[in-house]
């Protein structure tokens, strides 16, 4: 056996596939706004996002005329639909920042192909998680009154209370989202600007371009600034999801009240957030021909970090079940024995299920490199933390410390229509970024590829 | 625009390069020659280009501290005055000063803040927004956000001379050079 060393580039740093050049990378990128006409797919799910769109509209419209009751929600299980899905939904804003941030610091320069897409995901997952806490108050139109603000009554919120701590979170992990997309954007703005044809078009991108015109001391500046957003939102991630997850553990309820929440939250946002950012870009890429800027190696690795995080979650329902039993706590082994066992336990089976045990498969390769594979399990485990936000606030609610005072809990045509029309909400937003926004940062591509074409070929030493 | 006397005619020359390292080369070049006031515009940032062109400016980071500092400051005095002076409310005889409760919000203004000094000082010190600007009337500068590299020479430069710049422009191997009329 010897050992040669040879000159070529690993397959790892291949991010940009095809032949390219400046031109016909920002060409890509862009004519998919300026130029080209949507494919028919773009306009079969714009319908469906408008229809839920619709019926959100009647949703929330029937219950400012009637109230609170249409839903399910009642003495025990107070907090139903509206709070699963908010916690969902949050969870799944979250990967945007994350892939973001995290990755721009720890200088990954895979998160390029991937970062817009997923910051634009955060910024409508987090407008939808919005709603929920907001329509749940009863009386929605006076939210402004958990909003510190010098009233005529001379009252103010709790500052102890979580449920403040998340208006407080909530808002601000929404701003800083909306500061760093959009000064993500400048630059891919003041490109489009140049190359629209379109009066409007022009005049619109010039405005939100603001005169970028990519002067080196500008850029100098925009990197530093950009830079620090992502290290500003990376902690800022971390604390939205545990302020969330302490709105539970602060509480003395059985089955919320453990120190594992806040980190297992957070692992199971991110699990959740990547695998929407792949049920999103699947789609995508392939409609729109992106494959040489969004490769089967970038779907590896959301794959990889998808398996990791789910690792952590799994580890988290082995915690609770196990603190159940440790704690000596009788109504906490009571919850857990009522998990498994009680009239909720199918859905807690299908949550080990679709959490648990469907991800193990992401430790095969020809799963982690086949789309259809990764598709389907997106959306497995998509559907696995909505099963377990539902776990995790109806088991602990419909039966408590005294038996007089248990209760079942179904959600009604409303929860359902509510929940949907926040998808619809959700992928309406999507949808017309895609069209009328840039999906890729173009800017950053070709920053990629500058520092691609002039790095010298790794040395690798081959075994033979 | 309102014609000034004292104003040279001309904004400055600008040349057009197709490779970043020649834009690189020519910033190099101009500095060394001894040009002053010279700037580059390129489609993405390009590292090492602003200490080469020895227009370095490192005040983001600072605004971004301060206005972090100050924005949890007064996130943090804001819940202590409400809770303890302004609206006290006696739960379980806990103490109003509870501090440690006060932490998350305080950790989230902290960060707004930072976050809008951040975006809002990176705009101010590089003059932005702008609606317009002399340079945007320059033959092919549309291309400087797709594929071109420019380097401009401002006319307020003291050495600069319409002539003598241009040919010095020409002499750095630019594919074009032009200049920017205000």
């Amino acid at each position: 056996m010897k050992t040669e060393t040879l000159k070529h580039k690993t397959q790892e740093e291949v991010l940009i596939e095809g032949e390219h050049n400046y031109a016909t990378l920002t060409d890509k990128i862009s004519d998919i706004v300026l130029e080209q006409k949507p494919p028919r797919q773009w306009f079969i799910v714009f319908g469906f996002a408008f229809f839920g769109l619709t019926c959100l509209m009647v949703a929330a419209g029937w219950l400012f005329i009637i109230g609170v009751g249409i839903w399910g929600v009642n003495i025990p299980v107070g907090w139903g639909f509206a709070i699963i899905n908010f916690v969902w939904w949050i969870g799944i804003g979250h990967a945007g920042t994350l892939i973001s941030a995290i990755l721009l610091l720890m200088r990954q320069r895979w998160r390029n192909s991937i970062n817009r897409l997923a910051e634009t995901m955060t910024l409508f997952a987090v407008m939808c998680a919005g709603m929920f806490p907001i329509l749940h108050l009863g009386r929605p139109w006076i939210f402004y009154w958990l909003i510190p603000y010098p009233n005529a009554l001379g009252v103010w919120p709790q500052f102890r209370s979580p449920l403040v701590w998340d208006v407080f979170a909530v808002t601000t992990y929404l701003t800083v989202s909306l500061l760093f997309w959009y000064v993500g954007l400048i630059p891919d703005l003041a490109t489009l600007r140049d190359k629209a044809k379109s009066k409007l078009g022009q005049v619109l991108s010039g405005i939100f371009a603001l005169g970028w015109r990519g002067a080196a001391s500008h850029w100098h500046r925009y990197e530093s600034a950009y830079l620090l957003l992502a290290g500003l939102s990376t902690p800022l991630v971390v604390s939205v999801h545990s302020v969330v997850s302490l709105d539970f553990a602060v509480s003395i309820i059985p089955g919320w009240h453990t120190t594992i929440f806040p980190p297992y939250f957070v692992a199971g946002a991110i699990y959740s957030g990547f695998a929407m950012v792949l049920t999103l870009v699947i789609p995508i890429r392939k409609w729109w021909h992106l494959e040489d800027l969004v490769t089967m190696r970038h779907l590896e690795w959301m794959a990889r970090i998808m398996l990791a995080t789910g690792l952590i979650v799994f580890y988290g329902y082995l915690v609770e079940a196990f603190y159940g039993f440790y704690s000596g706590n009788p109504y906490e082994w009571f919850m857990i024995k009522n998990r498994a066992l009680g009239p909720y336990s199918n859905i807690y089976w299908a949550l080990i299920l679709c959490n648990g045990i469907m991800p193990q498969f992401l430790w095969i390769k020809s799963v982690r490199n086949s789309i259809a594979w990764l598709f389907f399990l997106s959306l497995v485990v998509n559907t696995g933390m909505w099963l377990e936000r539902f776990v995790i606030v109806i088991t602990s609610l419909h039966r408590d410390y005294m038996p007089s005072s248990w209760g079942m809990y179904t959600p009604t045509i409303w929860d359902w229509l509510t929940w949907i029309g926040t998808f619809g909400f959700f992928l309406t937003g999507m949808v017309l970024f895609v069209r009328f926004l840039p999906t890729i940062p173009i800017a950053e591509i070709k920053h990629l590829f500058h520092s691609m074409k002039h790095e010298k070929p790794k040395e690798v030493e081959v075994k033979v | 625009m309102r014609k000034d006397p004292t104003r040279p005619p001309h904004y400055g020359m600008i040349a057009q390069f197709s490779e970043a390292e020649d834009l690189m080369n020519a910033a190099k070049k101009a500095r060394e020659f001894g040009y002053e006031k010279v700037e580059a515009y390129t489609p993405y940032a390009l590292e090492g280009l602003v200490d080469v062109l020895n227009n370095r400016d490192d005040r983001v980071p600072w605004v971004v501290f301060w206005c972090g500092i100050i924005g949890a400051a007064l996130g943090f005095l804001m819940q202590c005055w409400i809770s303890i002076v302004d609206f006290p409310m006696n739960v379980g005889g806990r103490p109003n000063f509870s501090w440690p409760s006060f932490i998350p919000i305080t950790f989230e203004c902290g960060i707004l803040s930072a976050a809008f000094g951040a975006v809002i000082g990176m705009l101010v010190m590089n003059g932005l927004p702008l609606p317009h600007h002399p340079l945007f009337a320059a033959p092919n500068f549309e291309s400087a956000t797709r594929d071109k590299f420019f380097l401009c020479i401002e006319s307020s430069d003291s050495k600069y001379d319409r002539n003598e710049t241009r040919r010095f422009l020409e002499g750095l191997g630019a594919e074009t050079v032009s200049e920017v009329n205000w």
